[in-house]
This record gives C-alpha cells, structure tokens and sequence, in this order.
C-alpha cells in the first residue's frame, strides 16, 4: 500500500531533501500470462487499467507501453477539457469524463490541476452563429452547461480580444461551457498510473507489441521486445498507431494517422484566464501555470507517423492567433511539436470489441481526446471487463461504418477537427 | 514539410499540393450489388501504413492534377512518383 500525499508527508520529506519519496510506481518484468494486458500507456491506457482494477476485480492486468508512459500524444495535447458535443451520444460520452474529472484529484491522490475556467468558442459568420446557438440548445436538452454570448460578453469575459468588426473574421458572438477548463496532463498519466500500480497492473515500460497471436477467431496473447505474454483479452489504445496494431491482428480500421501541432510561447504573466478556441479559423489558445501561451494548431491533410507537421498549418494558426489577439504581437514561440493523431471519418472515436474474440479497440479520438481519458478508460475497462459495451459507448462501436450509425460529430463539435 | 516532385511541374512545395488518401482503391463496378460489409471495406477501412505507402496527391496550387507518391509515412521520405493510369513501380 503506498503511502497517502499529504502535506504532512510534503512537510516530513522535505526533511530528507524530498530524496526519499517512495517510486510512483514499480518498473516490474512482464510475467508470463495475464487476465488482460492493455497496449499503450498513455492517458486512456492507464485510466483502461486503473478502472479495470478498481470497478471490475480485475488485477491481473499489465499495461505495456512501447515507449515511457505518457510520452504520446498524452504528453503533447493541449489539455482542454470540455463536454459541450452536438449529438446525445457524444454529450453523453464526454460528459461522462468531465463528471469523472471533477472529482479526480481526490480519488488519485493526486493533484492533475483541473482547473474549470471555462471554455469559450467564437463565431466569425453567420452560419457560425447558427450553429453554435443551436450546439448551446442541444447541449442544454442534455444536461450540459451552455451559454450563448454576444460580441459584447465576449469582450467582456476575455478582454484581449479583438472585437473590432473590421477584422478579416469579425468575432459575431460565442459560447461558453463554465464547468470546462484545462488539467496538467503529466499528472493525468502519472496520477492513474500510481492509482493502478497501487491496485496490482504492472505498467512495463520500453516493451514494444510485434505481433498478436490468434488461435482462430479468438486471441491468445501478444508477442513483445520483452517476450511473449499469454492473455485471453487484449485492449488496444495506441492512438495514432492503432491501424499498425490492427494490421497485425489481420484486422483494418476506418482510421487515418495524421500529424497535429501545438506550440508554447515564452512564459509570461497572468493575460488570458479562460481558454478560447475558433472553429473558422482554427486558433485556440490558454495559458499554463507556468505563463506560456498554449496554442493548438490543426492537422495536416496527408497521412504521417513522423511525429512533425508542416510550418504553413503553424503559420496559418498564428496569422489568425495574432488577428483576433494583437497583444501577443511580439511574443516569441518557445517550442514546437507534433503528435500522430487517429482520425474517424465521421470525428467519433471507436470503444468497441471486434470480430476477433478478446480483441478490444479504444481509438478514433483524433485531435480531441484528452479531455475524455476518465470516461473513455471507465467505459472501455466495462467493455473489456463484460464483454459488452457500457451503454455510453454502444454507439461508438465499430459496426457504425458498416450500419451507417454514424455519429457525425465533424465540424459540428466546438471546433473543427 | 517536404517537398514533391510534380510529374507535370518539378519540383515544389508540399504546401502547393493536397493529399487524396490511400491509392488503387478501385470504384466497384456495381456498387447495388454491394453487402454492407463490401461498400464499408470500401468507403471507410484504410490500411493507414506505417511505412512504404501508395498515395494520390493532386497539385491544388498549380497544375491541379492527380498522380501517385509513394512514400514512407515514417519518415516523409518520397521514394517515387508516378501519373495516373501508370503502373506502380514494384522496387
């Protein structure tokens, strides 16, 4: 059992130089079998494995990560949070998370700094406007907290922006989730990554998947860098590289793998305390606790695992940074990066079983999928754990490309994807 | 960012031209007699390669034509470029 933070051990370990705290989590070898190993530890991965352990009595589970956790795309979002969808099924899904995240750091022990302060997303034309009045509505039939703002409230709720309508994209109008906001993404991955590792998941780090043994229509485990690991129920989440998992299980998924971009400027003092995000012209921007601005670019069109992105798609972003933010006209970029996001061609994610027996798949999050890592962990360990989905995630199974039950969330979410 | 070589203009940037997704997916002659599974293994399920990948590009800025790449998606490196209707080189 690990020892409880609390300020009294912040205070009794400062006396030792804080060189004694105790490891997050173990760095075990992989054993031989397993009730279920999860592929990827990232966010989803970990939360998969916590939630396995914690709501299902399953502790036999090992999480393997090819890389060191959180090292993906966990560790290069932008981290906002936000549950304001269109449709119910996507409403449902991601208010599930924003739920869970509320009372987060508690249940960890863990402080993931979720910070509710609000997520607001502009209007620069009349079809913007339109649609944005009619997501506020739909997001209130479903619970969800939505407020439509005039150009005035806009400017009154963040100050910096350019409200003049003799910009290229004058700002019509917005709205605003209050309950949204942002969380420290590290701390996301490490905080349920001690949770489960308290709980008996061994999390093997630098052990790469170079195949998937079936027998027949079922599975029987997955061969590693670190051997073979004889298991009856494989949950995939490896994001951007989940069509190369797919592949191995003789399996193809409706996925394209493509680069998206962010960028941190230099730290600077309290400006900007809500996050705002623009469809039209793709700008979103917050500020981290450390006083960078933090800036979400989009994706490229074609697909890459190179982990790097065109400088045009980072330029386009900043012209319209600077247009609606002239203030930031003289900040110089810090630092730049790209993630390997899983597109869906309807922008849903897929938190499905497959036709191959023991053989789940959590993908398809594309460029939105920080903000729902507790709910997409909880619902997938359901899925793994009863081999049927919750009924959150029933409609983000993968027969939705066969069906047509599609959940066209594209363009039609907060921002265009 | 890198840079493709246009078979009808040279050499340019990729931001002159604008990805097509996945090459060889041929149109079903009779898309009626399709099963759902079929017209979905058409319309949606990608091989999404990491590696040596067969792609369309059309060269939006430019000549506005279509053509094939083919490219390592692990690294961006483009290892030949051919037209449409052309066989894709086997090596």
């Amino acid at each position: 059992m690990k020892k409880k933070y609390s300020i009294f051990s912040l205070i009794k370990n400062a006396f030792s130089y804080h060189e004694n705290w105790e490891k997050t989590w173990k760095d075990p070898e992989p054993k031989k079998e397993y009730d279920a190993v999860i592929v990827g530890g990232g966010g989803h991965g970990l939360a998969t494995a916590y939630y396995l352990a914690k709501k299902h009595d399953m502790k036999n589970i090992a999480v393997i990560e090819k890389g060191w956790i959180g090292g993906g795309n966990t560790g290069r979002n932008t981290t906002i949070i936000r549950s304001n969808y269109l449709w119910d099924a996507s409403a449902g899904l991601y208010d599930h998370a924003l739920k869970i995240w509320e009372g987060l750091s508690q249940e960890l022990n863990y402080n993931v700094m979720f910070s509710q302060r609000g997520v607001m997303n502009l209007a620069h034309n009349l079809q913007d406007v339109r649609d944005l009045k009619r997501r506020t509505h739909a997001n209130r039939l479903n619970g969800i907290d939505a407020v439509y703002l005039n150009t005035e409230e806009v400017k009154k709720f963040c100050p910096i922006i350019n409200t003049s309508p003799n910009i290229r994209y004058p700002v019509l109008g917005g709205t605003l989730q209050r309950r949204a906001g942002t969380a420290r993404h590290d701390a996301v991955a490490w905080g349920y990554a001690r949770g489960a590792d308290q709980m008996g998941v061994d999390i093997i780090q630098n052990c790469e998947v170079k195949g998937i043994k079936r027998n027949g229509d079922s599975v029987e485990g997955v061969e590693t860098t670190k051997g073979f690991i004889k298991t009856k129920k494989i949950g995939v989440v490896a994001a951007g590289h989940s069509s190369v998992i797919a592949n191995m299980a003789g399996l193809k998924l409706p996925l394209e793998s493509k680069p998206l971009q962010a960028l941190v400027s230099e730290p600077v003092k309290p400006i900007i305390d809500t996050v705002v995000m623009s469809n039209a012209v793709h700008a979103y921007v917050s500020q981290s606790d450390k006083g960078e601005l933090v800036i979400g670019a989009g994706t490229d069109d074609y697909v890459s695992y190179s982990q790097k992105g065109s400088h045009d798609i980072v330029e386009g972003t900043l012209n319209a940074i600077l247009e609606l933010y002239p203030i930031f006209s003289r900040m110089r970029m810090l630092r730049q990066w790209g993630g390997i996001v899983d597109i869906c061609p309807d922008a849903s994610p897929i938190i499905s079983k497959t036709s191959i027996q023991g053989l789940y798949f959590n993908c398809g999050w594309g460029t939105g999928g920080f903000k729902a890592t507790p709910g997409s962990g909880d619902l997938f360990a359901h899925t793994i754990a009863n081999d049927q989905p919750h009924k959150l995630n029933a409609a983000f199974n993968i027969n939705r490309f066969v069906s047509g039950d599609l959940v066209d969330e594209h363009g039609a979410a907060a921002v265009a994807h | 960012m890198f840079v493709i070589n246009c078979p009808y203009c040279g050499e340019r940037e990729q931001s002159e031209f604008k990805a097509g997704g996945e090459a060889h997916i041929v149109r079903p002659k009779q898309p009626t007699e399709l099963s759902d599974d079929e017209w979905a293994e058409y319309l949606f399920m990608r091989k999404n390669i990491k590696g040596i990948q067969f792609e369309r590009w059309v060269h939006a800025h430019g000549c506005r034509k279509w053509f094939n790449l083919v490219r390592d998606t692990s690294n961006d490196v483009i290892k030949a470029v051919y037209k449409m209707g052309e066989k894709p080189p086997t090596k």
